[in-house]
């Protein structure tokens, strides 16, 4: 019986269903099914405990103007979540402003122009930016960054120019502020766009590469105008992964936005993000109804992020598709 | 020989683009430079045998302690109620030059609460996590072929790219509201959910690098596909694995966001599992924010434990990496 | 109407020598065909002649190529101004992903700064009729590139190369990935294309050598001294090569008793 079993698992090339081998199954896929039913749940139970909040005030928790949950005798407490993201949006913006850039030149001369021994010990160094946890880049951010930054930068521009640009007035207290804090996000999201777009440039068939430079092109000219091109969707992937990490940075943003709800044109004023809200608030609630807003402001969040890694990772894979199987 | 007009331009064009490639490189070398030899530096004058084996005493506890009055916990102003000046002069009441050098900016006490809270939280954390991700990790690999398979992976993609404050309002409102309690079970489960993905996408990498020559081979001695992954597919794949478990241990010390949610912490060393903990991380987030220079100190002070914490666990595992490529070269 | 003369060329990738010194002659509007076994150096030799070669990381050739006069491996010589006078097509047929058909053939024009659109439309037309692919893409100019058969985008590639209006065209076995239809097209063209320009072309097919080709080189492989190193044989007129070859090595290979 044993052997005839031997037999048929040879020729019929299926695998055949051992003993033992029917746990395994149901056990693996019962675990694997914990990764799926954690992201339901998550969905679930804040889409239930934003319930309250949404009902009240709908679309106005994340766009009304005023987030008051202390009731008074005049006003009965509002939550509109718009200062928060508009800081949120503001501060990302600023970053990816910042790092898209750096982060492309830095992709473009580890997988084209750096000489091959340098490029790993490199590589190592730009990860080595992410590993950092968050909270370190907001204490190096409060107690070296934004003295240093105040006086270098905000002060000087804000005391000259910001007399008649509104997003660089003054005054400049503190130093907290969204530039700051979307600088030091910069900093954090660059490894995650760099190394992302190393890895998509590294992707394009030489004979790209061979194709320019034998009309003449220089190495800039190829890399511009033949690589980056052919890599340009996964580019975007990488941006967009690195925008959503902006959106979602809690630790850093609390640390040096300054945490004021007061909405100010300039760009050296204290704001505040979603995330920090969140973590400032939702433990010291005051109602029910607050901490269900704090919650819709972080199922926000939530459904952002994951729209923009699931379009991230759509152009990402279009890329890897294009350059596997179609013609070069 | 005939150049063409634009020529000078292009040659131009050509070295500064590549030099400033060569600048935008050093624009994230020169930052982690920076950050590593501050904290490096600064967290080191933090530190004495003093900041690994005792726990910071706020004034008013170590007042308390001598007069035998219980002082209230408020997390926010540990100097409430004791009648310590706030301008750096002698005390009124003749309490001892110790109570008041935290204002001098020495360090005051340690962090020892904080080095076992985070072993404690995170180690529980990755307990949780190791099954399911290395299951679902198995699972991904080796039933690659499935429908259901793209949608695990989807979820995994989701879960590693959600900010880390959406596990800690989740685990908030299960577990904390629930219970009515901050716990260190809590977040646990927190840093859980952020260290999934983490195991379960190595996990996956590393059986898949697993040559199928090996499964054939075991699939044509009649092993059963159960036998052959535990006894040879997994040992094969386990450096990797084990790569990917210190990774995630590494992420999930460094997270502070979560634990705000649902550990709170605390200013006394505790194992206490289902109470509120302290944590280096978020010992770091407070003593910042703290106006005392002693406080400030500590915060150098614990992320200086905390980066060499992170620093150590990444370079060991990349030298793993390179050693293994390198055998099997 | 440029002729090359080659000497000494020694192609190196790192410390190893991948080609004994060349010396040859490539006369002015002929077709000079490279034939000999696989590992012997040609496409490398070829690479050479318009410093292709140099873009691999760590290879490099000494001795000299004069193209009309000057040393293209002189010491101020820039070698994206050489590649603009001596084109290369390769033995994959390549497309610019990105690109419609105009923009590819246009590709190295738009390098020069050549935008006005009336003088890129004459010059594209101009390169697709002499590469006899415009009347079959006259009206789609607009569309992918890569949406083209193998034999249509090998042509692009020609097209492209000579929209620059190169002195010399070199050719890496452009017709192995193609089928004999789309082959004979090739061949056809070459033909007609060599009375303006110079040709090179390294093939692995001694037919199509002997069709198409004025001059032929032979390179062979040398394992005398333990390591393989390119040599040439023997170079002369096709007909002589292969109805009359000098050296003995030449015979061996033409008769298909070795290589």
């Amino acid at each position: 019986m044993a052997k005839q079993q031997h037999a048929e698992s040879w020729s019929n090339g299926k695998s055949v269903l051992r003993h033992g081998d029917v746990p395994f199954r149901v056990g693996t896929v019962v675990l694997a099914s914990c990764v799926v039913g954690l992201v339901i749940a998550m969905g679930a139970i804040m889409f239930v405990s934003s319930s309250e909040a949404r009902n009240a005030f709908g679309w106005d928790v994340l766009f009304g103007q005023v987030w008051n949950p202390v009731v008074t005798d005049v006003a009965q407490p509002t939550f509109g979540a718009w200062p928060s993201v508009r800081g949120t949006l503001l501060s990302s913006l600023v970053a990816i402003v910042i790092a898209a850039p750096l982060a492309l030149g830095i992709g473009i001369f580890l997988a084209e122009l750096c000489p091959p021994q340098l490029s790993t010990p490199l590589s190592f160094l730009v990860e080595l930016l992410a590993a950092i946890p968050s909270v370190i880049y907001g204490v190096w951010g409060v107690f070296v960054f934004v003295p240093f930054f105040n006086e270098v930068f905000s002060k000087p521009v804000s005391e000259t120019v910001g007399d008649y640009i509104p997003w660089l007035a003054g005054p400049v207290a503190t130093g907290r502020g969204i530039m700051v804090t979307g600088i030091v996000m910069a900093i954090m999201i660059l490894p995650t766009i760099a190394s992302l777009t190393r890895d998509v440039l590294r992707l394009v068939p030489n004979t790209q590469r061979e194709a320019m430079l034998a009309v003449g092109a220089t190495r800039w000219e190829t890399i511009w105008l033949a690589v980056v091109p052919y890599a340009r969707a996964g580019v975007i992937g990488a941006v967009m992964l690195g925008l959503g990490r902006a959106l979602g940075e809690t630790m850093a943003a609390t640390l040096l936005i300054g945490n004021s709800q007061r909405i100010s044109e300039s760009l050296f004023a204290p704001a505040t993000t979603a995330a920090s809200l969140v973590a400032n608030e939702l433990t010291n609630s005051v109602s029910s109804l607050h901490e269900s807003a704090l919650i819709t402001v972080a199922f926000a969040l939530f459904g952002i992020t994951l729209a923009l890694n699931l379009g991230a990772r759509l152009m990402i894979w279009y890329v890897d598709r294009g350059m596997a199987g179609g013609r070069s | 020989m005939n150049t063409t007009n634009n020529y000078r331009w292009r040659k131009f064009v050509d070295q500064i683009m590549r030099g400033s490639t060569i600048v935008a490189t050093g624009c994230a070398v020169i930052p982690l430079i920076a950050i590593i030899g501050y904290v490096l530096t600064l967290g080191a004058s933090a530190l004495s045998v003093q900041f690994f084996t005792d726990v910071y005493q706020p004034p008013n506890m170590a007042k308390a302690a001598t007069d035998g009055t219980t002082p209230a916990f408020d997390p926010n102003d540990p100097f409430a109620g004791i009648g310590i000046p706030t301008d750096g002069s002698a005390p009124a009441d003749g309490s001892t030059p110790a109570e008041a050098s935290v204002y001098a900016g020495g360090p005051v006490g340690g962090v020892l609460h904080g080095i076992i809270g985070t072993l404690i939280i995170t180690g529980m954390g990755l307990l949780f996590a190791l099954p399911i991700g290395v299951f679902a990790g198995i699972y991904l690999s080796e039933f690659r072929n499935e429908r259901y398979s793209t949608i695990v992976r989807f979820c995994c993609d989701v879960l590693s790219g959600s900010p880390s404050i959406v596990a800690g309002v989740v685990i908030y409102v299960l577990v904390v509201i629930r219970n009515k309690e901050f716990s260190a079970v809590a977040g646990s489960l927190a840093l859980m959910i952020l260290m999934i993905p983490i195991v379960t996408r190595t996990t996956e990498e590393m059986l898949k690098l697993v040559p199928e020559s090996m499964r054939e081979a075991a699939r044509g001695l009649g092993a059963p596909t159960w036998y052959s992954t535990f006894t040879v597919i997994i040992p094969a794949a386990l450096p990797g694995i084990v790569t990917g478990v210190m990774l995630a241990f590494a992420r999930g010390a460094g997270e502070t966001a979560p634990l705000i949610l649902t550990v709170l912490g605390s200013n006394v060393i505790s194992t206490d599992l289902f109470a509120p903990m302290a944590s280096l991380p978020l010992l770091a987030y407070r003593y910042t924010e703290s106006p005392y220079p002693g406080e400030n100190t500590l915060a150098w002070g614990s992320a200086f434990v905390l980066m060499m914490l992170v620093l150590i666990m990444n370079i060991l595992v990349r030298v793993a990496t390179r050693s293994r490529a390198g055998a099997n070269r | 109407m440029s002729s090359m003369t080659i000497t000494k060329l020694a192609p190196f990738y790192g410390k190893r020598q991948a080609v004994k010194a060349v010396d040859m002659q490539i006369a002015a509007n002929e077709i000079t065909a490279i034939i000999g076994p696989s590992g012997c150096g040609k496409s490398t030799v070829l690479r050479c002649l318009n410093r292709m070669h140099e873009t691999i990381l760590g290879a490099r050739a000494t001795g000299s190529v004069m193209l009309d006069g000057l040393d293209i491996y002189g010491a101020n010589i820039d070698a994206a101004l050489i590649r603009r006078r001596v084109g290369m097509v390769f033995q994959q047929p390549v497309a610019f992903r990105t690109r419609n058909i105009y923009e590819n053939v246009a590709a190295g024009l738009r390098l020069q700064g050549l935008t006005k659109k009336a003088d890129l439309d004459q010059a594209v037309e101009e390169a697709l009729k002499a590469a006899v692919l415009w009347d079959e893409v006259k009206d789609v100019l607009n569309k992918q590139g890569s949406a083209l058969s193998g034999g249509q985008q090998q042509r692009l590639a020609i097209a492209r190369a000579l929209a620059v209006k190169p002195d010399v065209l070199l050719l890496d076995e452009p017709c192995s990935a193609l089928d004999p239809i789309a082959t004979a097209n090739i061949e056809e063209l070459l033909a007609q294309l060599k009375k303006a320009l110079t040709i090179v072309i390294v093939t692995h097919s001694m037919q199509q050598a002997a069709r198409i080709s004025d001059q032929t080189a032979v390179f062979m492989v040398d394992t005398s001294s333990g390591n393989a190193i390119g040599e040439l044989v023997e170079k002369s007129s096709t007909a002589d090569v292969f109805t009359n070859p000098s050296d003995p090595r030449t015979e061996s290979y033409i008769s298909g008793r070795v290589g």
